[in-house]
């Protein structure tokens, strides 16, 4: 058996904060209530749990998800069955993982637009798609994130 | 002083709208929504439209068009339609500095402190910004009152070279619209006074607005005086007031199946009257009347008819759900009789007070429950928190009535397992 290198734990995962065990109420009990006595000493260090939504949608109202089929954008890290994360409020531009609605269906690729308009899969075993100049191509939104569980259920 | 401005923001066919969000291959396609239970047309696109659907017609009677024009049909989708809506406020609550959501698909948008913008340009805005980041179109009318941000509106979506925006201040402008208008079309102008206005000869909106409002008010009501004011640009409806209070709360549906089983009726009436309560404490008002009614079939007729209603005043006015679903199952078996097909059925609350108005008479007998309101607003919190569901067990459990969704659409904003797919 080989021996591994020890990590020293810095180098494994970088604690970045408690998650936020109840995602309900992110707030915190007490945060407005007026003490008839002292202040408590801990209340000016109460801070909100952190909550993935703050993370992950910037723009709520704008913020759509959907699943991901299939392995074109596997080399982009989407898999097949991740949630993908949608903002339609941002401006498109190249090199962006989009969805487009390609053939009456939407579809995750990455837009180009130089030297000329086309969807990109990213996967060697697909062509990228020519999108021609009269074509208008209909965006959907810009894909921010990947929501992929790593563990099975 | 800012003079007044308001905005209606009106999406345009929202329930189809929602329904294409997700569905590229429908982009130019028609689309009608059903109501309840499929039963009549609620929501066309615009393609469906130009194939002469008209609203509320029942889906029976377009069975043929829906083949041969290839319609795609959709039940409604309530889920999807709440969160799309929710959506386009939360997107107008941060464009506007006061926004006062008056519908599922409407809300009327405060605007005097912007007012030295170009009103047609902040418009625009408006409309790409919720197409963009929402994905439904939208029409808006400015003008100076609501009354006539609502024709503005109207003007947007019928005539396409306005580009879905209609900028109303200039009196000229509002002057050729209002001739242009049927007084039908005049937000708050119901069937029954339409008919009453053209007997009088008045036809347009432009017609009622040259009308005196002290003499209309004489013969109608001061609901039609501030109808005309308005009309005339004197704002006489601010933001979040409507132009009158509704007269009654009906809730009703047609069930999926025939009812012939009291037990299975008496659990659908006990459901509307518990949710007529609920929506009678939205408003903040007490009833004091309540109707129980029942339908069968009146379009076949092999079946025999039966079409009872039953209405009772109560001692004193109430919000309470326990004394409105009473009061309805005491109706209720009043009137229900076996060997019936019945198909609808519903319960319509009426003769409303404000909390406190109500004065009692000497010899009048009742008293109001101990605790009823504050019972009521926990009830209603726990049911509004979506954490969960109180109801009473006269409403059932299975609800084997319950409405026929044949065409539903997905829940794809509002369930994991019903998420938009991509390739």
């Amino acid at each position: 058996m080989n021996a591994l290198p020890a990590l020293k734990p810095a180098e494994i995962v970088t604690l970045i904060g408690r998650a936020d065990e109840f995602p309900r109420l992110p707030i915190p009990l007490y945060l407005d209530s007026v003490p008839a006595g002292f202040p408590s000493p801990a209340q000016d260090y109460v801070e909100r749990a952190l909550d993935l939504n703050e993370l992950l949608v910037k723009r709520p109202a704008a913020t759509y998800f959907v699943r991901a089929q299939g392995d074109s954008m596997i080399e982009a890290g989407i898999h097949p069955g991740d949630i993908l994360v949608v903002d339609r409020s941002l401006e498109a531009r190249h090199g962006d993982i989009v969805i487009a609605a390609l053939n009456g269906e939407l579809t995750v690729k990455r837009l180009e637009t130089q030297p000329q308009a086309r969807l990109v899969p990213m996967n060697s075993a697909y062509a990228p798609i020519d999108i021609p100049e009269e074509a208008n191509l209909e965006l959907f939104g810009v894909v921010t994130n990947v929501v992929h569980s790593l563990r099975q259920p | 002083m800012n003079t007044p401005c308001f905005a209606l923001v009106d999406c345009n066919s929202f329930y189809a709208s929602c329904e294409k969000l997700f569905r590229p291959d429908l982009k130019h396609r028609p689309v009608v929504v059903l109501s309840n239970n499929d039963g009549c047309v609620v929501a066309r696109s615009s393609e469906a439209k130009c194939l002469g659907i008209r609203m509320a017609v029942p889906a029976y009677q377009i069975q043929d068009l829906i083949q041969q024009k290839q319609i795609f049909v959709f039940s409604s989708n309530y889920a999807l339609y709440a969160d799309i809506s929710n959506r386009v406020m939360t997107t107008l609550e941060g464009l506007a500095p006061a926004v006062e959501v008056y519908s599922i698909d409407e809300a009327f948008l405060d605007l005097k402190v912007l007012e030295n913008q170009d009103m047609e340009v902040f418009g625009q805005h408006i409309r790409q910004t919720v197409d963009r980041w929402i994905g439904v179109p939208v029409s808006v009318g400015i003008a100076p009152t609501k009354t006539l941000a609502k024709l503005a509106n109207h003007a947007a979506k019928q005539y396409p070279g306005t580009h879905g925006v209609v900028d109303l201040r200039d009196p000229a402008r509002q002057r050729r619209l209002l001739d242009l208008m049927p007084v039908r079309e005049v937000w708050g102008i119901g069937p029954r006074m339409e008919k009453h206005l053209e007997q009088m000869g008045i036809r347009t909106a432009g017609h009622l607005a040259d009308c005196d409002p002290g003499v209309m008010r004489r013969t109608f009501s001061v609901t039609i005086e501030r109808t005309i004011r308005e009309l005339n640009g004197e704002v006489c409806i601010g933001l979040d007031e409507e132009p009158a209070a509704k007269q009654q709360i009906i809730c009703s549906r047609s069930f999926s199946q025939r009812i012939t089983q009291f037990q299975d009726m008496r659990e659908a009436i006990s459901s509307y009257a518990i949710r007529a309560a609920e929506k009678l404490r939205e408003e903040n008002r007490y009833a004091r009347s309540i109707t129980v009614f029942l339908r069968t079939n009146r379009f076949n007729p092999h079946e025999p008819q039966y079409t009872p209603s039953a209405s009772t005043e109560l001692a004193l006015p109430t919000l309470d759900s326990r004394d409105i679903n009473e009061t309805a199952l005491e109706l209720l078996r009043s009137i229900y009789r076996d060997g019936y097909r019945y198909m609808k059925a519903g319960v319509m609350l009426g003769d409303f007070y404000e909390p406190g108005v109500y004065q009692q008479n000497l010899f009048e007998q009742g008293q109001e429950r101990p605790r009823s309101k504050a019972l009521m607003t926990t009830l209603d919190r726990i049911n509004h928190s979506g954490l969960g569901r109180l109801f009473f067990a006269s409403e059932g459990i299975r609800k084997d009535w319950a409405m026929k969704r044949a065409h539903l659409s997905p829940r794809y904003t509002t369930s994991w397992k019903d998420l938009p797919k991509v390739n």
